[in-house]
């Protein structure tokens, strides 16, 4: 509590990102419209006592969309999050740990890293059905090698203190070095990463529903309300700007939330992320 | 001397062929059928066919790919399904408005975001620091699309000062292409200079806590003197090279960008092709922007070592 209040950034960014998450669950309960529901009658209409955000082109009510769309969200920056620093860090691990593998998998790394992300992930969607899951698969993907590369220099710090040296010289399995003595004191600067990886997993969702690439339009989806959005910006400038607002919100929360934590648990490393 | 270049310059190569072999396994790994892909979604079964036969699909993986490869490295990037035409010249026609987005972009963040990481470094801790790195982590989590469109609206609906949308090449009009490129270069170059200038204030704080910058001000050298001969020259090479790993985020807001202000540039074109399943396209999109930008660090790489002779990995 005592530490919290030292970080007053924490508290706000986490209460706002607590609220959004919160609206974004109780979409079924609290949204006022089925956001799928079209109501051609009522298209494009401004902000008003019954549709509080306005409604869109299909007269669909913008508030609703935008809550049901939350829940995407979270669903995208939690899954990719999860499995990218997941993924990056096992094979960091490996690469840090067994110099045999180091070159070939840090040279597989560098060309991925290469690759700007986004376009890769417009060619594996381009390629496969849009689907929640492909979407995710295609924002996870380039994370990766950053978590790898974070990884492995933390291995590579840490394989030559005594207390490791001194658990191989006792004879203690790989496995167990590697998991029960390098791991844990990888794990804040992981943390950190997961946070600003979840951030930029919502804002890539986005751009990719804003490209025609991301979620199906049957799901709504910030990203494909506001691509749906944008053709009609100047009559309905609310069916772009609620959500927009939404989106900005929750990445900003999710990064000043992560640069809190990464200032509270360790400020050395505050400069390298 | 010769021999750090040349081996910066064998470097790349692994890179471009783990690029190579990813593009090419994205589409030979993927659930469909590569040469039904490849043949567009209108082909008939002959199509199909013929498609196969010519370019080998039925053939080993392993060979395929060598083929592929080879076809790659005499400058053959394949042809668009769509119309034929070879994808090096598609690409190559819509280089312009990209190349010109991306150096005005680079250039505007860089003049806002160098002094601001500067003087946040400077003053690390105190108010200004916190009022900067604020608005950074703002500008840094801002949809380049909510920038854009809330700037679209502003500049030229409300007030018409700056065109819409849409591009002048540099050829034909110069003002005209500098005035269409402003509100895009500084919707996608917010997210960039707020990008930027949290990498400047880390690299310069580290700069700052170095031995050296120490012995500056014991030896009774004024604040702006460390800072300008001693912090910033030493700063500059880590800030250069970040800078320089940057561009891969920034060729993705460009993607972005374009689609906002219907600038006919690489990023329409990639979505173009996807719209139309050409992926040859998309496939040489991939290829060229990855190696333009490891062509890029390359070469920051070898200027740096030019300049500072201490730079020898």
């Amino acid at each position: 509590m005592k530490t919290l209040r030292r970080h007053p950034r924490i508290v706000f960014a986490g209460a706002l990102l607590l609220i959004l998450v919160l609206l974004s669950l109780a979409a079924p309960v609290i949204a006022p419209f089925d956001p799928l529901k079209l109501d051609v009658a009522h298209r494009l209409r401004p902000p008003s006592a019954e549709h509080w955000f306005g409604t869109d082109a299909y007269g669909r009510d913008v508030l609703s969309r935008t809550l049901w769309g939350g829940r995407i969200s979270l669903v995208i920056a939690v899954a990719v999050a999860v499995f990218a620093t997941g993924i990056g860090t096992l094979i960091g691990l490996v690469a840090g740990y067994f110099r045999a593998m180091d070159a070939v998998l840090m040279r597989v790394m560098d060309g991925l890293m290469a690759i700007p992300g986004i376009l890769l992930a417009v060619a594996m969607l381009s390629l496969s059905k849009a689907s929640v899951r492909t979407v995710i698969i295609a924002i996870m993907i380039p994370e990766i090698p950053r978590v790898v590369r974070l990884v492995r220099a933390v291995v590579l710090s840490l394989r030559e203190q005594t207390f490791v040296q001194g658990a191989i010289t006792a004879g203690t399995r790989t496995p167990a070095i590697l998991f029960r003595h390098i791991l844990p004191n990888a794990l804040t600067p992981i943390s950190v990463q997961a946070t600003y990886i979840a951030a930029s997993a919502v804002l890539i969702e986005a751009y990719l529903g804003f490209l025609g690439v991301g979620t199906p339009p049957e799901i709504p989806s910030w990203g494909n309300i506001i691509a749906e959005g944008r053709n009609f910006i100047l009559l309905a400038i609310w069916a772009v700007l609620f959500p927009g607002l939404f989106l900005g919100t929750m990445v900003l929360a999710i990064n000043v939330l992560g640069d809190g934590i990464r200032d509270m648990l360790d400020p050395r490393i505050a400069r390298r992320l | 001397m010769g021999g750090f270049i040349l081996r910066r310059l064998l470097a790349t190569i692994p890179v471009m062929l783990v690029v190579a072999i990813v593009v090419f396994l994205l589409l030979h790994l993927s659930p469909g059928d590569p040469a039904a892909i490849i043949a567009g979604d209108n082909a008939t079964d002959a199509d199909i066919a013929r498609v196969r036969a010519t370019l080998g699909l039925d053939r080993p993986l392993i060979e395929q790919f060598l083929l592929w490869l080879g076809a790659l490295l005499h400058g053959d990037f394949g042809r668009s399904v769509f119309n034929q035409l070879p994808v090096w010249g598609l690409v190559t026609q819509r280089m312009e408005p990209t190349l010109a987005l991306a150096t005005m972009t680079m250039g505007f963040s860089i003049l806002i975001a160098l002094p601001l990481g500067v003087i946040a470094a400077w003053k690390a801790g105190t108010w200004i620091d916190h009022l900067i790195m604020g608005v950074a982590v703002l500008a840094f989590s801002a949809p380049v699309f909510l920038i854009g469109y809330g700037e679209v609206y502003e500049f030229s609906r409300v007030w018409h000062l700056l065109p819409v949308q849409g591009y002048t090449p540099i050829g034909q009009d110069l003002a005209g292409w500098f005035l269409h490129l402003v509100q895009p270069a500084i919707a996608l170059g917010l997210v960039f200079a707020a990008l930027l200038a949290r990498m400047t204030r880390s690299t310069m704080l580290d700069v700052l806590n170095e031995d050296y910058i120490r012995t500056a001000r014991a030896k009774g050298l004024g604040s702006r003197a460390v800072l300008l001969r001693h912090a910033l020259r030493n700063a500059a090479v880590p800030i250069v090279t970040t800078i320089g790993l940057g561009i891969a985020l920034l060729i993705g807001g460009v993607v972005v960008t374009e689609s906002v202000f219907a600038i006919p540039g690489i990023g329409r074109l990639t979505i173009e092709a996807v719209t139309q399943r050409d992926y040859p396209v998309i496939q040489g999109v991939i290829l060229i922007a990855s190696l333009v930008y490891v062509l890029i660090n390359l070469a920051i790489d070898v200027a740096y070592a030019f300049l500072d002779p201490r730079i020898r990995y």
